[in-house]
């Protein structure tokens, strides 16, 4: 293992420097600070995201009748409370756009990444403080810009998240200019922002790895982040690429994308979906992560089959590069290219089987402990297996001629990225909540949380499937404009009044963040009787994380072993027969 | 809440709802023995005092078994839906002796070209219409689709048709509906402010229908 990189600020002692306000909460180099930053940030956007969607699923619900509060948009969004339909547009591409870029994405990969990858290898610190400070620093403008978009003439760019050109490249076909023009500029600094977390992450799980973090005893959670930062730094640059490009087609009579002047349509789904499959990766496996650390903890159980479950993480990694065309099987490329790659995407089942399989095969005959991180990870694992079913029929190039661009990818989508990965977000914030404020989180408003959003997520996005099934298209701001769509409207209705609960119930988890924040129950080192070295150290952490270097004696996952008495075997705990790891075991201060 | 498919009325519609039922039947089963499994599992060993959960770290013949079952239903699945595809969107698929259509779309509606008596397209008797299509039951036909201005798709449910039309590269579409009647034409694909009233509307005629129907369209219908 490689001994340097140490990061300066931390060599020598870990008790609190006296660091002003500024340098300590706002500027901050401490990798925790920064993961709670990030926190805030994506817990915002998270919820403007569901706000804009409640504005859809009005306009779904009750076509062209004003909506409640609609007075005070202008009218050049909604005269008279009506929704015009290019702001429905914008509703949808900002919905979208919010929720991947600065909600999901963020809460999974900079908060967990940040505060977890070092606390979990036994690290005093990222790699590279200052630059992850860069990153966190880079990614407020992206997102004052992203919002900006609502204010500017012309309105925000409408052509989807995933920005089709030739309409995202010429204002001629929608009227938007600058709203499209910042939205990409803000995509672009973004994604520098993941870039240097990306490279930060590596270097940290390579490098910085405490005595005894051998590969094979790092968390899933870990394993996870790793290859998901591997996958951010290749394909993030890809999205930036494009996206200037498109700017420039946008601005500077460029035609890279414009069939008229030469260009290539083709070639932006290609370029985008070459980053936006990855990308999906890079938006569940770090949920699969952690709901592996969570089930492994509630069920008090070894993780079954730890081996086969970071091949399966790896597996899925290297797959998600090579399907990105099933996103296009309708598009009008070469159909001898589609079954090509139905067939990769079919092939993304087995792992993805191997790990349902095996979070279940870790719950068998466990003594599962129902905490609130508990019922949000079974949660996913019954959300995602939906998830992955339903894509089954997506993965069908054949049938995707009938559902491609209907309500049934939106149900798909709605599965794996609120049913996948929001509901492992929601596990991993309250079950690393205690460590990150040293207060716990009132499990009965966590309870009362979970249990609304679980059933109206899923009276929500469940019915979606048979509007597929019935040919709605998505997408569309007036389905009654169409004969054949009017008997799905009572569905339309429903699942709008579904929504509107839904997002309603998150209030809960608001109130349970906040109040626990204030005067939760104070938490002691290891309130959840876990085995990972984040355990080890006090609730929260101070800075630089430890007083001596952890030493790591075990895999991550021994519940219940029978070699000692209680039903936890932390992997820092020494037993008698345990040797001391290699001194050059990781970070070099050992 | 409805799992059946709207009626198909085209040659090639039974063939991609029937890998949608097997699908559907499989996934089906999978989903019931899965959540189900799920569920037991979080009834039966709830966590009871005084107990402790059985040490086991895996077990690879299980881990072999439930890679191997998926496995072998996705291949299967994957070829059929591979043989299928070839049948109606291969680029040798457009049935010889097809009645060919121009169409152009464009923000926001559609312009079919219709081939004239003489049932051959660029000769004096074509006649263009805005938002309507005719075409004959129990014929190929097939769709030379162009997009003026940015990426629209052809969709009928119906039919079980849909195909994106990308400015610069254009479609070919073919089908043969199976019965008459009249059925809506969508845009599939976001196409800006009014993509969401991009409609036309298929009317299925007769063959007998369809050749008085042709006859009383003269020429001068191309005026929109």
């Amino acid at each position: 293992m490689a001994t340097s990189a140490v990061p300066l600020e931390h060599s020598g002692h870990a008790e609190a420097h006296e660091l002003s306000f500024i340098r300590k909460y706002i500027f901050s180099t401490d990798h925790k600070i920064i993961g709670i930053q990030f926190l805030l940030f994506s817990l915002v956007f998270l919820l403007v995201g569901g706000i804009l969607a409640t504005m859809m699923r009005w306009q779904l619900g009750f076509p062209n009748e004003p909506m409640p509060g609609g007075g005070l948009f202008p009218e050049t969004m909604a005269p008279g409370g009506i929704l015009l339909p290019e702001f429905y547009n914008s509703l949808v591409t900002m919905h979208g756009t919010l929720m991947v870029f600065f909600a999901i994405m963020p809460l999974l990969v900079g908060v967990f990444g940040n505060y977890l990858i070092p606390l979990k290898i036994g690290a005093p610190d990222m790699a590279f403080p200052r630059l992850n400070m860069a990153s966190f620093w880079i990614a407020v403008p992206a997102g004052l810009l992203m919002v900006a978009g609502f204010f500017v003439e012309g309105g925000h760019a409408g052509a989807g998240w995933t920005a089709y050109a030739p309409l995202s490249a010429d204002p001629e076909w929608t009227g938007v200019h600058a709203g499209q023009q910042l939205w990409l500029l803000s995509l672009a600094i973004i994604g520098l922002s993941s870039i240097l977390g990306a490279t930060n992450y590596i270097t940290t799980v390579v490098n910085l790895r405490a005595p005894g973090m051998t590969w094979f005893r790092l968390p899933l959670s870990i394993w996870a982040l790793f290859i998901t930062s591997i996958l951010v730094l290749l394909a993030i640059p890809i999205l930036s690429g494009a996206a200037i490009m498109l700017y420039f087609d946008q601005t500077i009579g460029t035609h890279f994308f414009d069939a008229t002047d030469g260009g290539q349509p083709l070639l932006w789904q290609h370029l985008f979906w070459y980053f936006g499959h990855p990308e999906v990766y890079i938006l569940i496996l770090p949920a699969m992560g952690f709901v592996s650390d969570i089930i492994a903890n509630g069920s008090r159980k070894p993780v079954f089959g730890y081996d086969t479950m970071v091949w399966a993480i790896v597996s899925i990694g290297f797959l998600g590069w090579v399907v990105w065309g099933h996103h296009m099987f309708q598009s009008g490329m070469n159909p001898t290219l589609g079954t090509v790659f139905m067939i990769s995407t079919f092939f993304i089942a087995v792992p993805s089987a191997i790990k349902v399989f095996n979070w279940m095969g870790t719950m068998w005959r466990g003594n599962i402990r129902f905490h609130v991180p508990m019922l949000h990870a079974v949660a996913f694992v019954a959300m995602f297996v939906i998830g992955g079913l339903s894509g089954v029929f997506m993965a069908s190039n054949t049938f995707d001629i009938y559902i491609h661009d209907t309500y049934f990818i939106v149900a798909h989508i709605h599965y794996v990225l609120f049913g996948g990965s929001l509901f492992a977000i929601f596990g991993a914030i309250t079950f690393w909540y205690p460590k990150m404020f040293g207060k716990m989180m009132s499990p009965l408003l966590g309870k009362i949380h979970f249990w609304l959003t679980f059933v109206f997520f899923n009276l929500a996005f469940f019915p979606m499937h048979s509007l597929g099934i019935g040919g709605h298209m998505r997408r569309i701001y007036d389905p009654t404009q169409y004969e054949f769509l009017q008997p799905l409207q009572p569905i339309n209705k429903f699942i709008s009044i579904s929504v509107f609960i839904l997002v309603a119930s998150q209030i809960f988890f608001a109130i349970a963040f906040i109040m626990g924040w204030f005067n939760g129950e104070k938490a002691g080192e290891n309130p959840w009787e876990d085995n990972g070295l984040e355990w080890s150290t006090p609730s929260p952490p101070p800075h630089g994380n430890w007083e001596k270097t952890p030493h790591v004696y075990r895999g991550p996952y021994e519940f219940s072993s029978p070699l000692v008495e209680e039903d936890y075997l932390p992997q820092f705990k020494k037993l008698d027969g345990d040797s001391e790891p290699a001194a050059a075991g990781g970070n070099g201060r050992g | 809440m409805s799992w059946i498919l709207p009626e198909g009325i085209s040659t090639f519609a039974a063939d991609i709802d029937l890998i949608y039922y097997w699908i559907l039947v499989i996934t089906g089963i999978v989903f019931v023995v899965v959540e189900g499994g799920l569920l037991w599992f979080v009834i039966k060993y709830r966590a009871r005092p005084g107990r402790k959960a059985y040490y086991i770290q895996g077990n690879t013949k299980a881990e072999i078994i439930w890679s191997a079952i998926p496995a072998v239903t996705v291949v299967f699945i994957g070829l059929w839906s591979a043989i299928i595809w070839d049948d109606i969107k291969g680029r040798d698929s457009v049935p010889e002796g097809s009645l060919a259509y121009d169409v152009r779309a464009e923000q926001f509606e559609w312009h079919f070209t219709h081939a004239g008596v003489d049932g051959t397209l660029g000769t004096a008797d074509d006649f263009q219409l805005r938002n309507q299509l005719h075409v004959p039951v129990n014929q190929p036909v097939v769709l030379n689709a162009t997009a003026e201005d940015v990426i629209h798709a052809f969709f009928v449910p119906a039919l079980r048709v849909k195909q994106d039309i990308v400015p610069g590269l254009g479609a070919v579409i073919w089908f043969e509906a199976t019965s008459t009647g009249e059925y809506e034409i969508a845009c599939a694909e976001l196409c800006g402010m009014g993509h969401y009233r991009m409609r036309a509307m298929l009317t299925i005629h007769t063959q007998e229908e369809y050749s008085q129907w042709l006859a009383s369209q003269s020429p001068v219908a191309t005026a929109e």
